[in-house]
């Protein structure tokens, strides 16, 4: 193994190699924070560059792509409340309201420290453990997703504070409802769709993200600009704020950072979830590790809130090349187009890869922790930059989020009826937000009731319709164990308060 | 539209005339139905790729257009009828073109092949049905034997839903073994490689999708028979369900269309290009980097063989009562 280390940093420090994880690294950083374009649709399109590169060469400025734009996404979920892509939507629940509070450049250096982070301890666990991890993600069955599924779902109460738990309930429903609209994932049969093939493939995550946060945001901002009480928020927000993390803050950073990244890499390598999962875990998870006071800021701008999703959705990153490399299988989309890339170099994935190719399996895995300091290096002095974008001007600063908004979500599909749903949506979440409905747990809700609905009707059929394998096998009975005590004792707590 | 093609040929003459080499054909855009980085995506461009480099083509565009799983981009070809532009389409327009002229889903998208110019099927994807490496099952007579025992105790996982093409894959083997296509479990999942890690984490037996969906996972699974007439030259050691007695042959085609009323010379021309392209080295290249299949099935060929495969696929959902 060390043998085959020493052959990985070799190549992955040749000067090509690591222009490559550079060029990866900004364009990644670019395209995330472009909102609607995702890492996918960016490696798609750098597949034709890579042909005449040696297979190395190619995966490592694919994999520079990858991270770089879960990096990326942060800044624009923190800056304008607009995900940049659908692994950074949990960085915005408490990344936005930080900015707003004049905190900016403080949230930007968290989630950049934070994803940093994540992304080398997880390289670290890639190194020593990829052969032996693809048995992990070979142990989830249909029940256990299920089940880690709804363990999600109860992520839900971390926006559900201070009698909103009615209106949080109600969000869930809708989210849940908008997730059925569709082809249904196990028969063919079409549902809500009212006969428009439009809406056959469903309504994409992304598109709904930008409905109810960024555009929704923008369109709030502009109703409420009279509001007086508004008034004092404008001064603060054109205040940048220091980059620099006070003792407090930085103690709550270290300590979100190993737990969220452990968790997040383990998500990452299951093929059936993903960045976008294991943020949200993370996320519902943190909350209900932290004490009282501090479950009180969620949401509102607390530093554990923003740090345990950065460092999870870039931590499921680099989990998820434990099934490309050791298994060939694909867990996403993104991952699948690199397979695709991959065999097209004539290099057969697999437990034999870091055998047969050393120089690919161990270059890719040390071009990361190159990556990782580089997009330290390109995102931390820029921050003082990047976060003036908060200090434009309002009317100039909503026009170019509803621009990025339009043109963001008309470049991942180029139909101009998502364009149409985005705004209809974007009206419907305006209203819901000035009653101050709760827009999170729709999101949460719509990413996790498909997937729940799914996994249970297989797990139905592969049990013959009997109930019997939520408590079959010891993984499924562990999860749904842990789920239960988790709400019981949170309800437990709440009564005796 | 005459005078229109009037022009064009003039204007094309002026242009061959004064340019030094001769493409076969000035310009083509192709309308691809999905994202990118997607099968579709992949052909079209890659098509495009070979006859520009290989010097037939002057200049090819690419235009996406998702939406209604290729119902989308179809309807707009029917509609408009574009000129100079082809879809690339595969099996699911016959599938799409069964369900929907059944009147089994109504609305604006009842679309078929007959509604489009078919120009020819240029390569192809056959089916594959896979175990796992440490599966009992050494080839597809021994999961027939175990079916007949037990039918519940083989399930059978794919990357779509039921009715699609890996379902009517591994129903067809089925079928042929003498079995009931209607009775073998079938267990749907959203994509080939969460149905592959379906197969390895033990929840089904066997696997049945496209031969590209597992050639990445060699490693892990074992092919137990492809859909092909004979063996494929990029997996020589994977046998065919021919050559073990189950006479199964589906080939997941891919190809070009023309809108509707295509000019008949023109189409002919396309065709044509199509099927030089894959003597081309430029193709050989293109075709290696995807591990694809050649079929090159031109024009009257080609609709031929949609008509057949309309008929057994008809016959074939019928019995799987998803139509």
């Amino acid at each position: 193994m060390i043998e085959g280390i020493l052959i990985g940093l070799q190549t992955a420090l040749s000067l090509k190699n690591i222009l490559m994880v550079v060029m990866g690294c900004f364009f990644g950083t670019i395209i995330g924070m472009l909102p609607g374009l995702g890492p996918m649709t960016a490696i798609a399109l750098m597949i034709p560059i890579t042909y005449g590169f040696e297979p190395a060469t190619g995966l490592i400025l694919m994999a520079g792509v990858y991270y770089g734009a879960v990096f990326g996404g942060s800044t624009s979920s923190i800056l304008i409340n607009a995900p940049g892509v659908p692994g950074t939507v949990a960085t915005a629940f408490d990344g936005y309201p930080m900015a707003q509070q004049g905190k900016a450049g403080k949230a930007l250096a968290i989630a950049a420290y934070s994803s940093f982070a994540g992304g080398t301890i997880s390289a670290i666990f890639l190194l020593f453990a990829a052969p032996s991890l693809s048995k992990v993600s070979l142990a989830f069955r249909s029940p256990d997703y299920f089940a880690l599924m709804v363990l999600g779902l109860t992520a839900v109460s971390a926006f559900s504070s201070k009698g909103q738990f009615l209106k949080a309930m109600m969000m869930v429903i809708l989210g849940l409802m908008l997730a059925t609209v569709g082809q249904d994932s196990l028969s063919d049969i079409t549902r809500f769709t009212f006969n428009n093939m439009n809406l056959t493939d469903g309504i994409s995550f992304v598109l709904v993200v930008m409905a109810t946060f960024a555009m929704s945001e923008a369109l709030t901002i502009i109703l409420k600009g009279k509001d007086p009480s508004r008034a004092t928020e404008k001064i603060s927000l054109s205040q940048l704020g220091s980059i620099k993390l006070d003792k407090d803050e930085r103690n709550k950073m270290l300590k979100s950072i190993p737990r969220s990244s452990v968790l997040g890499f383990l998500i990452g390598v299951l093929p059936g979830a993903g960045a976008t999962i294991a943020s949200f875990l993370a996320y519902g998870m943190e909350r209900n590790y932290v004490n009282e006071d501090e479950k009180k800021k969620f949401g509102k701008g607390s530093v554990h809130g923003l740090a345990a999703p950065e460092t999870a959705n870039n931590a499921a990153c680099s989990g998820s090349f434990v099934p490309l490399l050791t298994l060939g299988i694909p867990g996403s989309g993104t991952t699948a187009v690199m397979l695709g890339a991959l065999l097209g170099f004539g290099i057969q994935p697999g437990p034999r890869l870091y055998m047969t190719n050393p120089e690919i399996f161990w270059s890719v895995i040390m071009s990361m922790y190159i990556g990782m300091v580089i997009l330290l290096i390109l995102n931390l002095p820029l921050i003082p930059y990047i976060a003036r974008v908060l200090a434009t001007p309002k009317n100039f600063l909503i026009p170019l989020i509803l621009f990025f908004s339009v043109t963001g979500i008309y470049l991942m599909s180029f139909n101009n009826f998502d364009i149409f749903l985005m705004i209809g949506i974007a009206i419907v979440a305006t209203f819901l937000r000035l009653y101050n409905f709760p827009m999170a747990p729709l999101i949460l809700a719509f990413v996790l009731g498909g997937l729940i609905e799914e996994n249970l009707r297989r797990s139905l059929l592969i049990s013959d319709g009997s109930f019997s394998f939520l408590w079959d096998r010891p993984l499924t009975a562990v999860i749904f164990g842990g789920t239960i005590l988790l709400v019981s004792w949170q309800i437990y707590k709440s009564i005796k308060r | 539209m005459f005078k229109k093609l009037v022009k064009l040929v003039l204007a094309s003459l002026l242009f061959f005339s004064v340019s030094t080499t001769t493409f076969a054909m000035d310009k083509l855009h192709f309308l691809i139905g999905g994202g990118a980085g997607g099968g579709w995506d992949g052909t079209a461009r890659g098509t495009g790729e070979a006859l520009t480099k290989a010097g037939m083509l002057g200049s090819a565009s690419f235009e996406n257009m998702s939406g209604g799983g290729g119902g989308k981009a179809l309807a707009y070809l029917i509609n408009t009828k574009p000129e100079n532009t082809i879809l690339v389409q595969s099996t699911p327009l016959v599938l799409r073109s069964i369900t929907r002229h059944k009147g089994y889903v109504t609305g604006d998208d009842v679309l078929s092949y007959k509604d489009v110019t078919p120009i020819a099927g240029v390569i192809g994807d056959y089916g594959a049905i896979a175990v796992a490496k440490d599966s009992p099952f050494q080839n597809f007579a021994d999961v027939v034997a175990a079916y007949k025992k037990d039918p519940k105790s083989v399930k059978m996982a794919g990357g779509s839903v039921r009715g699609s093409m890996d379902h009517l894959i591994g129903a067809l083997a089925f079928q042929e073994a003498g079995a009931n296509p209607n009775d073998v479990i079938y267990v749907p999942y959203d994509a080939g490689g969460k149905a592959l890690a379906g197969l390895l984490s033990g929840e089904t037996q066997i696997l049945s999708t496209g031969l590209g969906e597992v050639m990445g996972a060699r490693d892990q699974v074992r092919i137990i028979g492809i859909t092909a007439p004979e063996r494929v030259s990029d997996a020589p050691e994977v046998p065919t369900l021919k050559e073990q007695g189950f006479d199964v042959q589906f080939v997941n085609w891919r190809g070009f269309f023309g809108p509707p009323g295509m000019d008949k010379g023109m189409k002919k021309q396309i065709a044509k290009m199509l099927g030089d392209i894959q003597k081309t080295p430029e193709w050989e290249a293109v075709r290696k980097r995807n591990a694809w299949v050649n079929i090159y099935n031109p024009d009257k060929k080609f609709v031929k063989f949609l008509k057949t495969q309309t008929k057994e696929m008809t016959a074939l959902m019928k019995k799987l009562g998803v139509i």
